[in-house]
């Protein structure tokens, strides 16, 4: 199943090109761009893991795609995420977010109902991706989850 | 490369044998003439220097059109070296270069970065590569500006971080070339020293431009020029006192050619202020707007150098 998480997400995945114009178009604002990475699909995980520290005052899209693509070397079963912070309103918020890598193979979500008391019904969504432990999941193994020095 | 030349260009190669491009045309479309002139009109005097730097245009058009017509394939390198004394129009020049280098096409963004020792060279082991990656990452698509490069080098200590920086430097003028346009700053012969204990970074260089010091006739245009810009004038009296003063000033330590002139004019500013208000009564604007000679020689200057009674000039000297 594949995971629509962001902007952009229901197109079909951006190229290089389209990614860098994306890029280009946050920097000419004015918004600082960090890259984010995880292999816990679930909706309501918000907080992944950086690649690096945010990048202030980048001017062109040229240094942005290179950690970019140092991250995708690294994980590249994983979900990797450019994000774009606005400060026009004295803090940071998200101005844009999408996805630029996903696994090769998405197996989705297992929805499991739990019968409670007074035939209340709550409902778990899991992904089966979680299964494994963090590292191992969409066959990225070898890696072990270990950060390495980058 | 400008669209419009891009698209002239892309039809010239149709017909690869009778290609003919109007240079002159070409230079026009790529507005970077509008560069040239501001660069005469607003910098006075550093003539060789204003040569140099159309050479260089000249030369990157031609090689923006030669690899349009197929007739060579390398990016050129462009990283320079900017010497000269303190006060001779570096940094601006700098500046412009970078406005060149974008309308020509070279660099994405044409923005300038200055950056010196402290902002690339860390405290202890481990902080100066991110250090000088950061400033990379902020420098690329435009101009990195190092100003006295060759304090990154300190051949004295060898525990020192800076080589770690020069190193990576070296890296990125070399693999970022596309991304990237690296200029030195500083003295000459310093200069000269640095470059030749790093071979590496001389080699990467190709354009060198000295800057000479100005002679007394351009200062003086150049305080004409910064004093208009401010709606300041100066009388018959007051002009010929600072032609005085700066002849004094030229020959004492620590004479900063334009910066010291701005300096100069920034305190004469002061003293007409203090002049106007201690005097009191009712002001004119003629008089506002008017440095007289006596808010020029009350100057130290004129009393033995600047050196003469200041603590911090003392200092300066014990170095």
């Amino acid at each position: 199943m594949r995971i629509t998480q962001g902007s952009f997400s229901f197109l079909p995945d951006l190229s290089d090109d389209e990614i860098r114009g994306q890029i280009q178009y946050c920097l000419d604002q004015g918004w600082a761009i960090n890259i984010e990475y995880t292999d816990d699909p679930h909706p309501r995980n918000t907080y992944w893991e950086m690649w690096n520290i945010p990048m202030f005052d980048v001017r062109d899209a040229a240094p942005v795609m290179r950690e970019m693509n140092a991250c995708r070397e690294q994980y590249p079963h994983h979900y990797i995420r450019v994000n774009a912070y606005n400060f026009a309103r004295g803090r940071e918020s998200v101005a844009l977010s999408f996805l630029v890598n996903r696994p090769p193979e998405e197996p989705g979500f297992g929805l499991t109902r739990q019968e409670v008391r007074g035939r209340t019904i709550n409902y778990v969504l899991r992904s089966y991706a979680t299964d494994r432990p963090e590292g191992h999941r969409y066959g990225g193994a070898g890696l072990n989850g270990q950060r390495r020095e980058h | 490369m400008n669209v419009n030349l891009d698209s002239k260009l892309d039809g010239a190669r149709n017909s690869q044998a009778g290609l003919v491009v109007d240079v002159q045309a070409a230079l026009k479309e790529c507005n970077v003439l509008e560069v040239l002139d501001e660069l005469d009109r607003e910098l006075v005097g550093l003539r060789p220097v204003k040569t140099r730097i159309r050479e260089i245009a000249s030369f990157l058009l031609i090689e923006g059109l030669r690899k349009r017509a197929g007739l060579s394939t390398e990016t050129p390198t462009l990283h320079m070296s900017f010497t000269g004394g303190p006060g001779t129009g570096k940094t601006t020049v700098a500046m412009r270069m970078a406005a060149i280098l974008h309308r020509l096409g070279y660099v994405r963004q044409g923005h300038l970065v200055v950056a010196s020792r402290a902002d690339l060279v860390g405290q202890y082991v481990g902080h100066t590569a991110p250090k000088t990656r950061d400033i990379l990452k902020k420098a690329a698509g435009g101009v990195l500006f190092i100003d006295e490069a060759y304090y990154l080098y300190r051949p004295d200590n060898e525990r020192d971080y800076g080589q770690e920086a020069i190193e990576m430097l070296l890296q990125a003028m070399e693999n970022q070339r596309e991304d990237l346009v690296v200029i030195f700053a500083g003295y000459k012969d310093r200069m000269r020293t640095f470059f030749r204990s790093n071979p590496g970074l001389r080699s990467r260089i190709a354009h060198h431009i000295d800057f000479p010091d100005y002679t007394v006739e351009e200062l003086m245009a150049i305080a004409e020029l910064m004093l208009s810009e401010q709606m300041y004038r100066w009388d018959d009296a007051s002009r010929g006192a600072f032609r005085q003063y700066l002849e004094l000033r030229m020959k004492q330590p620590h004479f900063a050619n334009a910066r010291s002139v701005r300096n100069a004019i920034d305190r004469m500013k002061l003293r007409q202020a203090h002049r106007l208000v201690s005097r009191g009564g009712s002001v004119s604007a003629e008089e506002l707007g008017r440095l007289e000679a006596s808010d020029i020689t009350q100057s130290r200057v004129f009393q033995g150098g600047i050196d003469a009674d200041d603590s911090i000039g003392e200092a300066e000297r014990e170095k």
